[in-house]
């Protein structure tokens, strides 16, 4: 039985602040809501950037997409901070589990050394690529225009550099400081890995957030991420008995699951707002993932060897769907 | 089965190198001045990067865990607060001035710092630093958007908050503080670094943020005071970002001290003009006070300040170059603030009000050598008009300093009875100032402060032509219910009204 307790009620005079009724209609807001809309600064900008004068302050035109409203990039998992932390908090946990795990029990040294050598080769270089797409989403946060859009950047940063971490820790759990430095050297050096740094120092160097956010977190990450964490590790390395691995890449995996479907309604809003960005978004797209496909391959192919060809081109295939779906023709 | 080989064991210090600045590398196929191409337009000089210490070994795992358990504890009283009319248990509703200037001045300049920091956490050549930056953008983001929860509630039952999004960018006193965050991301990363890290966060954040969190606890608001204790921990790390910033910068290269110490003057100059806000705050809006600006002054300005300029001058920084205007002004800003908002008070989305004879003889005590010399006579008779039914107002509007942006009511450093008023020619055009600071701040970058938003002038341009009512209008103010003296408003009786509710049987 329900026992109503009783209260003193007192009847609010206003639902909800001015700008999020405007918006949203005389109804309380969302926490959401208020974290995110309008919280920018728009109008009267006092002084024009003293390192690009040629920029405003906040300024919608440097990059080519046109939004009538930015603050329609909106975020389908609604991540404001509170809901971005206490989300990651659980992921971090389980993520320290599974390395407690593979730790205690010495899985780590009962890999046999051929899956571990390209557990190392594949994964422990990539922390640099991580840190590239870090670098990218601050800098999307800081020049992109609307907290809807950036807020989430700012988010995403801070999950590439957990994700270099993650990787340094696998490195360090599976060959330990030895292993960095071969990664780093690899990175730096190997032949393999020429083409994915040549990407991400050309990254490191656009300046249209929003083509940025094609470059990397579509394209980029679009085909690395299911490449290399459900195909090498999940059911290559896991089939032949290196599990442990994709324990340690957990975190990895249902990360890509849960921001592919930001990114998606990212893409998807711009590009149903006119042709304009449909056209620019799918020229971007077709130009990075021809750049990406070439610098992942040679990566994949250190795991695959001869398959590699096949297997990206049916990844390729996921991805070109994937796009087309959220309405920009390739 | 193998035997488990043991690791070499990494101290805490290593073990963070190698999660964060060993990630970064010298690039090859860009240049590295295209990568980061703002570093040097300041004229800061880094000749190693790596010799920047880590103020707090923070990884991203750990940042998320400890985090999210601060932020679970902060929105359970949040809630809590909301659901059981957590508002009535402030001391006053009149205390809500406080709130409502804080969120309309405070919280959009949490998040221009968020955008600030992510800017800076991109643009710097080294890892340590970008990480530091880019968890500090990450808190203020935390900062505006808790605010901005914990105030809502309020907001629900009271005037004067529902419009603060506008007013950030349209009300006349709003660009004190709007001006003093755009000045600083239009700066380059380093000054911007000097500006917020050091000069604000680290000199004075003390004297913000305890006054507001300490007025809150001292005035019964749960869940602003919750907020408080909630970001302490994050104030904490970002003081230690200031000062590592600091003595980073001037151990890199001797020719970066003048440069620094150029910011540092300013910085100091715009960012005590931001506080006589806080000042006011202190001395005329709590019910129940914490201290006086002076008593704040004394502690968190002139102890920790000088200490901190003591331990600067080893690198050859020295106190602030307007110090000794400020002290002389710390008797009288709060004073001259208050009497400037109730005049036009036509035009604020928060109450003023005539401090009763309680709060004057509190005031008289705290400011023996001013108060009942200058300002208890001006306030008697303001009073007195109140009391003949021809309320002192002002309908005029203020000239405003071209860098602070507040109106030029202060006065004289070493003459409190009379106006200081400033002037400077720059392109066949008048600019004018408020103090000496603020006119030297100017004068250095004349380029940039000419471009500044003036409000007094907007209101005259397209699309208002000087139309007060389209104005109050188009900054969201309610006239009569957002607006005016305190002592017969809505917030006032509805207040009591609904204590009564709440305490009383009927």
């Amino acid at each position: 039985m329900a026992i109503e307790l009783r209260t003193v009620t007192i009847k609010p005079r206003r639902q909800a602040y001015d700008h999020l009724v405007r918006r949203f209609g005389d109804k309380p807001a969302s926490r959401y809501q208020e974290a995110s809309y309008d919280i920018q600064a728009a109008e009267n900008l006092h002084y024009k950037p003293t390192w690009d004068p040629g920029q405003d302050l906040y300024d919608t035109k440097i990059t080519k997409i046109i939004m009538q409203d930015w603050y329609a990039l909106k975020d389908p998992r609604q991540f404001y901070y509170n809901t971005y932390t206490l989300t990651r908090a659980r992921q971090q946990e389980t993520a320290e589990a599974n390395f407690n795990f593979v730790e205690s029990r010495g899985l780590a040294d009962m890999l046999p050394d051929a899956l571990r050598d390209v557990a190392l080769n594949v994964l422990v270089p990539l922390r640099h690529a991580a840190w590239g797409a870090n670098q990218s989403n601050t800098f999307i946060c800081g020049y992109g225009y609307g907290t809807t859009l950036t807020q989430a950047c700012m988010y995403h940063a801070m999950d590439n550099l957990g994700i270099a971490q993650y990787l340094s820790r696998l490195g360090l759990l599976l060959g330990d400081i030895d292993a960095l430095n071969a990664g780093k050297e690899a990175w730096l050096n190997g032949a393999a890995w020429q083409p994915l740094r040549r990407y991400v120092e050309d990254c490191l160097v656009l300046r249209d957030p929003i083509e940025l956010f094609v470059a990397q977190n579509l394209a980029l990450d679009g085909l690395l991420y299911p490449l290399v964490y459900e195909c090498i590790v999940d059911r290559h390395l896991s089939a032949k008995g290196g599990s442990a691995v994709a324990m340690l890449c957990q975190f990895m995996n249902d990360w890509f699951d849960e921001t592919r479907k930001w990114v998606d309604a990212v893409l998807k809003t711009a590009a149903s707002e006119s042709e304009h960005n449909r056209d620019t978004l799918a020229q971007w797209a077709r130009h990075w993932i021809d750049r990406a496909i070439a610098a992942v391959s040679p990566i994949v192919e250190q795991a695959l060897g001869a398959d590699t060809g096949k297997v990206v081109q049916e990844y390729v295939a996921a991805l070109h769907a994937r796009i087309q779906k959220n309405g920009i023709p390739l | 089965m193998d035997v488990k080989v043991t690791k070499k064991k990494l101290s805490l210090k290593d073990r963070y190198k190698l999660l964060t600045r060993d990630l970064g590398w010298q690039t090859t196929y860009q240049p590295m001045d295209k990568v980061y191409p703002y570093v040097t337009f300041e004229g800061i000089k880094i000749h190693d990067w790596e010799k920047w210490e880590d103020p707090f070994r923070l990884t991203v795992d750990a940042y998320w865990k400890y985090q999210a358990e601060k932020e679970r504890k902060l929105y359970a009283i949040i809630d809590a607060h909301a659901q059981n009319n957590g508002h009535l248990n402030i001391t006053d509703a009149s205390y809500l001035t406080a709130l409502k200037l804080f969120l309309q001045a405070i919280s959009p300049g949490e998040y221009a710092a968020s955008k600030g920091f992510a800017r800076a956490g991109r643009e710097f050549g080294g890892i340590g630093t970008q990480v530091a930056c880019q968890m500090q953008a990450l808190d203020e983001i935390r900062h505006a958007q808790t605010q901005i929860h914990a105030i809502s509630n309020y907001n629900k039952f009271y005037n004067g908050f529902h419009a603060f999004a506008d007013q950030r960018d349209r009300i006349w006193y709003n660009t004190v503080p709007r001006s003093f965050f755009d000045d600083a991301m239009s700066a380059g990363p380093f000054e911007f670094l000097i500006a917020i890290s050091f000069s604000f966060e680290y000199v004075l954040t003390n004297l913000l943020f305890v006054p507001f969190m300490s007025g809150a606890a001292y005035n019964g608001d749960m869940s602003t005071v919750t907020f408080g204790f909630s970001a302490q921990s994050d104030e904490a790390r970002h003081m230690t970002l200031g000062l590592e910033s600091i003595k980073f910068i001037l151990e890199q290269d001797p020719a970066n001290v003048p440069i620094v110490q150029k910011w540092i003057d300013k910085w100091f100059a715009r960012g005590m003009r931001l506080l006589s806000l806080v000042a006011t705050m202190m001395d005329y809006m709590l019910p129940k006070r914490v201290m006086s600006w002076r008593e704040a002054w004394n502690i968190y300005g002139v102890e920790n300040g000088s200490a901190l300029f003591t331990d600067l001058a080893r690198y050859g920084i020295g106190l602030p170059k307007h110090w000794d205007d400020v002290e002389k002004s710390i008797d009288h800003i709060s004073h001259q603030v208050q009497m400037a908002l109730y005049q036009w008070s036509f035009g604020t989305s928060f109450h003023s009000w005539i401090p009763s004879d309680e709060d004057m003889a509190w005031l008289s005590a705290k400011y023996p050598e001013t108060f009942d010399k200058y300002y208890r006579p001006r306030w008697e008779n303001i009073k007195k008009l109140k009391a003949a039914g021809t309320p002192y107002a002002n309908f005029g509007l203020p000239k405003l300093c071209q860098v602070c942006q507040l109106p030029c009511l202060f006065t004289e450093p070493d003459d409190p009875t009379s106006h200081c008023q400033r002037e400077t020619e720059y392109k066949g055009e008048k600019y004018h100032f408020c103090s000496d600071g603020c006119q030297h701040v100017f004068e250095n970058e004349p380029e940039k402060y000419v471009q500044a938003w003036l409000p007094m002038p907007g209101l005259f341009q397209e699309p208002l032509k000087g139309d007060i009512g389209a104005w109050m209008q188009w900054v969201g103010l309610n006239p009569g219910k957002d607006t005016g003296d305190y002592d017969g408003s809505e917030d006032q009786l509805n207040f009591a009204a609904w204590r009564t509710q709440a305490t009383r049987n009927e």
